[in-house]
């Protein structure tokens, strides 16, 4: 039966996590986007109550790992599972600060990596870790099938060489899934990725970005001279299989886009609330029964921004709910992402715009939200990479048709 | 109320068709081309063509009201029956709404086979409860919009003309009293289901349904009805009006309308498109109603208002569908360049924003849709609905044009009329409900 309510089951840990995500995260937002790469040690405390709760199953399986597919076949209902309750923990925590919800020990996007395509040997192993992931070179950066990392295999390890930029939590996380190649001239197939502990010789953050937005997280430069990786440390298959191309480490994507797109939802909620309660105090009511156009132009803006940010919320739900029910999802991953990130852009600029100096001023947080919200519609694939996904699947286009 | 046997309406439904000449469902292909043009005719004549008298009966206690529940679980999945019937409809839709919508546009009507058989199909009666004579064990908006989207999938004007009479049916359900509930509603169920049509919508200027110009003044122990309507489904045809006015001392609210009454004309009022629902005008020169006229109160007619918007964005997302699945089959096999035009980003990430807007707001809508089965508050999501449908709907339809360039604009293809319909969407107030 349609219902896209929030799922009953979840709804007193949403509301937890939004107490959360108040007082821990939206309390240090300010505080954070002034002091870069200071370390934000609140979330210590955090962290670890985030560990309690997912050992004593209150978390509803959300976080970084919540991403994995379990095996549970025997289960024939509509689900709503650890997709589901990860979105929607995002989402709240993004409403408090994205760049915080990045910096969360042990929540970083390689702990989603290792939870999609590790075996079971590995997940236990690495359990305890705060895994950042590495893809982007210098060289390029949405074309991951370019990767110039090697990986070269001696004995019963393999040797890394290459530089990885744009690496969040580089600096504090205590390990990074590297992407590298074991054969250039193989292609995608050759594409593998390593976890690579910080504590080995041979990987070293070379520095940190100053940046446009979410300066509570740190972005790093890493590079890896001779470093000696354990081949027990490659995720997925060790073997180049040409037949099976890209897809395995690509799946990765399918779990941590429509996650993304919930950082962009959460943050421009974040946006919505205020801007609406500004205008409220500037007597602007919004009118759901009257016509927008017989309205202020104020209103009728919040209106539109709040349409799509409806639009952009269930997309994201609803590429949830099917990795969740297990139907192939890539494409509303996609969708999720490419509409979520643009919106998610666009309503935190506008909500400036509404707001005039007030908004544009460090006095409110909208200016930061405004800032936050690029970056969004940029990693895990840009808007043009979404459009490009999207435009495939539908016309039924490889990649050398639609480039 | 009791929850009754959840297997109803799509077997009900199934049923009825079977019972019905099924055979005869692809015939009526053929039907379809034999509605005779007519034109639209100057001027306004007396309305009531059929001249159907509804004999009064019953009280005026409050009418049966159907049922609503929640669930707990976020489900994107139709139920069994809802699927049955979309099925059903999508099919009657493809076979006989899409290759009859040019000479019903033509004909500035839908054929009177095309009528019978939705109202064979019980379309009228599916948000209707089964005490009332109706399919429903459960009102469900959801199924209303699924079935709005599936009908709008085959053609939008033959959609809204099919859909008039229910609009009518499922208000007088939903906020009648039991007098007019036993009076009206029969003639729903039976063979012949009388045209009828919801009239809201005024021809003028930002056209507020909360601020009326239709009035309806205190006088000999009644109202007296006077006022302009436009937007009204098959006019000339109508049996039967629920037309929102400003009730005096009451505030805008529905008034049951018997055309035939005296002071009441119509006239063809063709719009750019939706032109086989029969637009017409309505006009109300002191019309003399009666007490019991009144159809709920000044909040069921703001929940009407809400409910026939939330049935319009079901329509935009049926024939946004339609017009998306006819550019993806035309950009892949049109050559510029010496390739696809598909092969370009500009024409592919065009198709992908149609894909991506069309998701968003058919999501939105059954959101809304479903909050109001669960007897949530859906007056937000009904408005963003309206606002996505009205915005991206247009959006997806003149996309639908430019993807085929000079061919689009032209009537060798049903862009164009896509392009006509869609903008209704936004404009139209009131004519169909769920």
């Amino acid at each position: 039966m349609i219902n896209l309510e929030t799922p009953k089951k979840y709804r007193g840990f949403v509301k937890q996590v939004h107490e959360v995500a108040e007082n821990f995260l939206r309390s240090n937002s300010r505080k954070y986007d002034l002091a870069e790469h200071a370390y934000p040690k609140e979330l210590d405390l955090l962290a670890s109550l985030v560990d309690g709760m997912n050992e004593s199953g209150q978390s509803q399986g959300a976080g970084a790992a919540g991403v994995r597919v379990k095996d549970d076949a025997k289960d024939t209902g509509v689900k709503n599972g650890t997709n589901m309750s990860s979105v929607l923990s995002v989402i709240e925590m993004c409403w408090g600060d994205v760049g915080l919800l990045l910096s969360m020990p042990r929540q970083g996007l390689g702990n989603s990596a290792i939870a999609s395509v590790a075996n079971d040997e590995q997940l236990e192993r690495f359990k305890d870790t705060w895994a950042a992931m590495a893809i982007t070179e210098p060289s390029f950066g949405s074309d991951s099938a370019a990767i110039s990392t090697t990986a070269v295999k001696d004995g019963d390890a393999y040797i890394l060489n290459g530089e990885k930029i744009f690496v969040t939590s580089g600096d504090r996380a205590d390990s990074v899934v590297v992407w590298a190649t074991l054969d250039k001239s193989k292609g995608r197939a050759a594409i593998k990725s390593f976890v690579v502990p910080k504590s080995l010789p041979g990987i070293r953050v070379e520095r940190l970005e100053h940046k446009l937005g979410i300066r509570a997280s740190d972005t790093a430069v890493i590079v890896l001279d001779n470093c000696r990786v354990p081949a027990e440390n490659l995720l997925g298959d060790p073997e180049i299989d040409t037949s099976k191309g890209f897809a395995g480490a690509m799946a990765t994507f399918d779990n941590t886009r429509p996650l993304v797109a919930g950082m962009a939802v959460g943050c421009a909620r974040a946006a919505l609330e205020l801007t609406r309660e500004l205008l409220e105090e500037a007597g602007v009511e919004i009118d759901y029964d009257r016509p927008a156009q017989s309205q202020s132009a104020a209103a009728a803006t919040f209106l539109q921004m709040e349409a799509d940010w409806e639009a952009a919320h269930l997309l994201t739900l609803s590429a949830a709910w099917m990795a969740d029910n297990r139907q192939p999802n890539s494409l509303e991953a996609s969708m999720a992402k490419a509409k979520a990130g643009r919106v998610g852009n666009q309503i935190t600029l506008r909500c400036v715009e509404l707001a005039s100096t007030l908004g544009y001023s460090e006095t409110e947080l909208l200016e930061k939200w405004s800032r936050d919200s690029k970056i969004l519609d940029i990693f895990e694939g840009t808007q043009q990479i979404q459009q490009l996904i999207v435009a495939r699947r539908i016309l039924g286009l490889t990649s050398s048709q639609l480039k | 109320m009791a929850r009754t046997d959840p297997m109803g309406v799509g077997l009900k439904v199934l049923n009825r068709i079977a019972q019905s000449t099924v055979i005869d469902r692809l015939g009526l292909r053929d039907a379809a081309e034999k509605a005779v043009y007519h034109g639209a005719k100057n001027g306004f004549r007396a309305a009531g063509a059929a001249q159907r008298r509804f004999a009064k009966v019953g009280g005026p206690g409050q009418g049966a009201r159907p049922s609503t529940h929640a669930t707990g679980v976020f489900d994107l999945n139709p139920t069994e029956d809802q699927q049955m019937m979309v099925e059903v409809i999508e099919e009657f839709a493809r076979e006989v709404l899409r290759p009859g919508a040019e000479s019903a546009e033509a004909a500035n009507d839908t054929p009177k086979e095309v009528l019978s058989q939705t109202a064979e199909f019980g379309l009228s009666l599916i948000n209707i409860p089964e005490e009332l004579g109706g399919l429903s064990p459960d009102r469900s908006a959801v199924t209303g919009v699924l079935v709005a989207e599936a009908l709008a999938g085959g053609d939008m004007g033959q959609a809204v003309a099919c859909l008039a009479p229910s609009a009518v049916a499922t208000a007088i359900s939903l906020w009648g009293t039991e007098g007019q509930q036993q009076t009206y509603l029969p003639a729903f169920g039976g063979d012949d289901v009388p045209a009828a049509a919801l009239a809201v919508a005024e021809p003028r200027m930002l056209f507020d349904p909360l601020a009326l110009q239709t009035r309806a003044t205190r006088a000999n122990g009644g109202y007296v009805l006077t006022g302009l309507k436009s937007g009204v489904v098959r006019g000339g045809e109508a049996e039967l009006l629920v037309v929102a006015a400003d009730v005096d001392g009451r505030g805008p609210s529905m008034v049951l309308v018997e055309p035939a009454a005296e002071g009441v004309s119509i006239a063809d009022d063709p719009g750019m498109g939706l032109r086989a629902a029969g637009l017409s005008r309505l006009k109300l020169e002191h019309v003399q109603i009666t007490e019991d006229a009144i159809l709920g109160t000044p909040d069921d007619y703001r929940e009407m208002i809400r409910l026939s918007r939330l049935a319009w964005a079901g329509l935009a997302l049926g024939t946004a569908k339609t017009t998306l699945e006819y550019v993806k089959e035309y950009v892949p096999t049109r050559e510029a360049f010496g390739e696809p035009i598909a092969h370009r980003q500009a024409v592919a990430f065009t198709v992908a924003d149609m894909a991506i807007e069309l998701e968003g707001m058919r999501l939105t809508t059954l959101r809304a849709a479903s909050r109001v089965d669960q007897g949530l508050d859906a007056r937000r999501e009904i408005a963003l609905a309206r606002k996505l449908t009205a915005e991206y709907g247009m959006k997806i339809g003149t996309d639908g044009v430019q993807m085929l360039g000079g061919h689009g604009f032209v009537k060798e293809h049903p862009v164009e009329r896509w392009y006509r319909d869609l903008r209704a969407i936004g404009v139209m107030e009131g004519a169909v409900l769920v």
